[in-house]
């Protein structure tokens, strides 16, 4: 994809000014939060089920070459082949080879964030290969020519009409006055339309939610069914996965997901969560041939032994998203990154370079609540301050921004000037409030207006105050 | 040097660590080894009728709809009034599982078995659940000769039978069941986990039943 991170501030301010836009981000609150809440609280183990998963990552990252060794040789030991890829270019050139092996015209395609991240439709199409999202978000943005805005939930910035409106323009062998106003009506339209493309492709490519070292099977987690007849119907199956996927045994990867539906969408276990362990079996009645595995690094390997490590116990269920004001108020686009929301701030600096991916740990207002959701307990603001030293280290932001910053510093290290300055800015700020105690616009702070109002300081600053608290007390 | 060797290699200098190290490869060895569960949430722990209406509460909290029978015998008549109940043709597809063979369902004169891997064409599947997870709703499905994999995902409407001798209490214990007939560290080719009928909530949050997979999932349990 066109990684347009670099802009992220005009994108934001598209993103906020984008009617439908703004109306479908609304579901993510509504359709998200309160249901992770729900399935978290009714499970008493829960947090202890997050130390557990943080911890077996760790030891897992700890190990990763070895544990790649093993998962490596089970994989060949139940018939399938392991392809290892540096980069992205490296997967696509392998995925190519492997379908061109089977003489493959058609691709369907599982949900997978990793084929977005080495943006492999694209490179299908110009290698004549017809790529098929088969997940009925992913189906749905394929159609439009848009990249997911969400890591689980990949349409979630359309309303039903715009999807509406996209089934009319593309199936248009269809009767034209069908009845496409519920979504019951399109998601009918969507399984007829897909059925058929499961029988016609040659491969079937998913991601892995899961590689497992104990057996050498990979994991995919949908709620839809279509990963599965991906890899079922597809002559071959191909699945690719970063290095990190891997997790040691069956049961550590039971500890892990027992916390991803909760922390995605607030189910218990999501409806299919399916292993897989190599081709089909000379006696099976049904399953694919080919088995490969194609696991990418782009970039893991040197977030290793790093401050940015523990970003690596990422299991992508999309809690910090769905927690997250910024997310809320813009939506996935605005990040213009494969990775969207708190998760995307810290992967996209560390997978794209800070010099393209700097803007996205600024587009945070450290409120913590990815954080205190994320089932991994990976300190995602503290990892997005890692990166704003950085760009501060290298001279990246604007210069308004620096001295901005040099001129609050001045005045942070005076405390007496500080609190001088403080006690003249806050009556007029006040002032300025007027009777319903909200500044509108603020000379220099026009980025801040733009968007909300400030609310007006109420008489004394918070010294003052504490001041005249401390006074009290000890007079009593 | 091959693209497998390079990224071994740059895992182990991040780390700072080398291939030789026979500690790193003694807490490895060990862990797969031993494959210890974690922690088990009390609800998955539970006697056997109290895992049995838990997991069928939780598989109803996930859209399935539940029948019980005294006995395996009992499957095919079950079969006929679930099909027959929803409007359905007395036709299914099913597996050769031994399980499923000795029901008797020649003796359901009304009802067509079609054998082997569905073609997308059948309205019902009936499969064999070696296990169930009670802490969630889940079936255990393993593919193999007699199980097709095709059968859990085409149909429109999947029935599975699962002995309640078999409904498990934690994921753990659906894994160690696969490990005690496959081996250890060994899998059949695909185990499907399955929570509810498919569904997407792709368009607007809004949760539609039917996505891919079966519209709907009815579960029997046998004993």
């Amino acid at each position: 994809m066109q990684i347009t991170t670099p802009n992220f501030k005009e994108n934001a301010s598209r993103a906020l000014a984008d009617a439908p836009l703004q109306k479908a981000l609304k579901n993510v609150e509504i359709g998200f939060i309160a249901k992770r809440l729900a399935a978290a609280d009714a499970l008493p183990e829960f947090e202890a089920l997050r130390d557990n998963a943080r911890d077996i990552k760790n030891h897992t990252l700890a190990h990763l070459d070895l544990y790649l060794e093993e998962y490596e040789k089970k994989v060949i030991a139940s018939g399938g082949h392991v392809h290892f890829a540096e980069t992205a270019e490296d997967a696509r050139t392998i995925i190519l080879d492997i379908c061109r092996k089977r003489n493959a015209k058609t691709v369907t395609k599982g949900k997978s964030m990793i084929t977005e991240e080495i943006e492999l439709n694209d490179f299908f199409e110009k290698n004549g290969i017809t790529p098929v999202e088969t997940d009925l978000g992913e189906y749905i943005i394929q159609l439009r020519g848009e990249t997911p805005s969400h890591i689980i939930a990949p349409a979630v910035h359309l309303n039903k009409d715009q999807v509406e409106a996209d089934f009319r323009r593309v199936h248009t062998h269809l009767p034209p006055d069908r009845d496409l106003s519920q979504h019951e009506a399109l998601l009918n339209e969507a399984r007829q339309v897909l059925r058929q493309r499961y029988f016609e492709a040659d491969v079937g490519i998913t991601g892995a939610n899961f590689l497992i070292a104990e057996t050498g099977s990979s994991v995919i987690v949908t709620n839809e069914g279509n990963g599965d007849l991906t890899q079922t119907l597809g002559k071959c199956h191909v699945v690719v996965a970063s290095l990190e996927k891997l997790v040691p045994t069956l049961n550590d990867c039971s500890q892990i997901l027992r916390l991803l539906a909760r922390s995605a969408t607030g189910q218990d276990m999501s409806v299919y969560t399916t292993f897989s362990t190599g081709p089909k079996r000379t006696e099976d009645p049904d399953g694919p041939e080919e088995y490969h595995v194609v696991l990418l690094d782009n970039g893991r390997t040197s977030m290793l032994g790093t401050e940015f490590q523990e970003m690596l116990r990422c299991i992508r269920c999309g809690a910090c998203m769905n927690h997250c004001p910024v997310y809320h108020a813009v939506g996935g686009h605005a990040y213009g990154a494969v990775y969207p929301g708190p998760m995307g701030a810290v992967l996209t600096p560390s997978l794209s370079g800070i010099e393209i991916g700097g803007q996205l740990p600024n587009a945070s207002t450290f409120c913590g609540r990815c954080e205190s959701v994320c089932p991994m307990r990976i300190p995602l603001p503290k990892m997005m301050r890692h990166w704003r030293e950085r760009e501060f280290e290298k001279h990246l932001q604007p210069t308004a921004a620096r001295y901005g910053l040099k001129f609050w510093a001045f005045f942070a290290k005076r405390p007496k000037l500080y609190r001088a300055a403080v006690s003249l800015a806050m009556p007029v700020l006040s002032a300025l409030g007027g009777s319903k105690r909200r500044i509108h616009s603020l000379p220099l702070a026009g980025g801040w207006t733009k968007h909300r109002e400030m609310p007006a300081p109420e008489g004394k600053t918070f010294l003052q105050a504490w001041a005249e608290k401390q006074a009290q007390e000890a007079g009593r | 040097m091959s693209a497998r060797d390079t990224i071994l290699a740059g895992v182990r200098r991040s780390l700072g660590v080398s291939s030789d190290d026979a500690a790193r490869r003694a807490a490895v060895a060990q862990r797969l080894s031993e494959a210890r569960p974690g922690l088990i949430p009390a609800r998955g722990q539970l006697p056997l009728e109290e895992r049995i209406s838990l997991f069928s509460k939780y598989a109803q909290k996930y859209g399935a709809t539940i029948a019980r029978v005294d006995a395996i015998t009992g499957l095919p008549g079950e079969v006929s009034r679930y099909l027959m109940s929803h409007n359905l043709p007395a036709s299914i597809r099913m597996g050769d599982d031994p399980l499923l063979k000795g029901a008797g369902f020649e003796n359901e004169t009304v009802l067509t078995v079609l054998h082997g891997a569905s073609d997308g064409t059948d309205l019902a599947g009936v499969s064999h659940a070696r296990g169930a997870v009670a802490e969630s709703g889940t079936l255990v499905l393993a593919s193999g000769p007699d199980n097709p994999v095709t059968i859990n995902f085409l149909p429109e409407h999947h029935i599975v039978a699962v002995r309640a001798e078999d409904v498990g209490g934690s994921l753990e214990e659906a894994f160690a069941g696969i490990v005690a007939t496959y081996g250890k560290g060994m899998m059949p080719r695909t185990v499907n986990f399955v929570t509810g009928p498919s569904r997407s909530g792709d368009i607007e949050q809004k949760i539609i039943m039917g996505a891919h997979g079966p519209r709907a999932l009815h579960i029997v349990i046998i004993g």
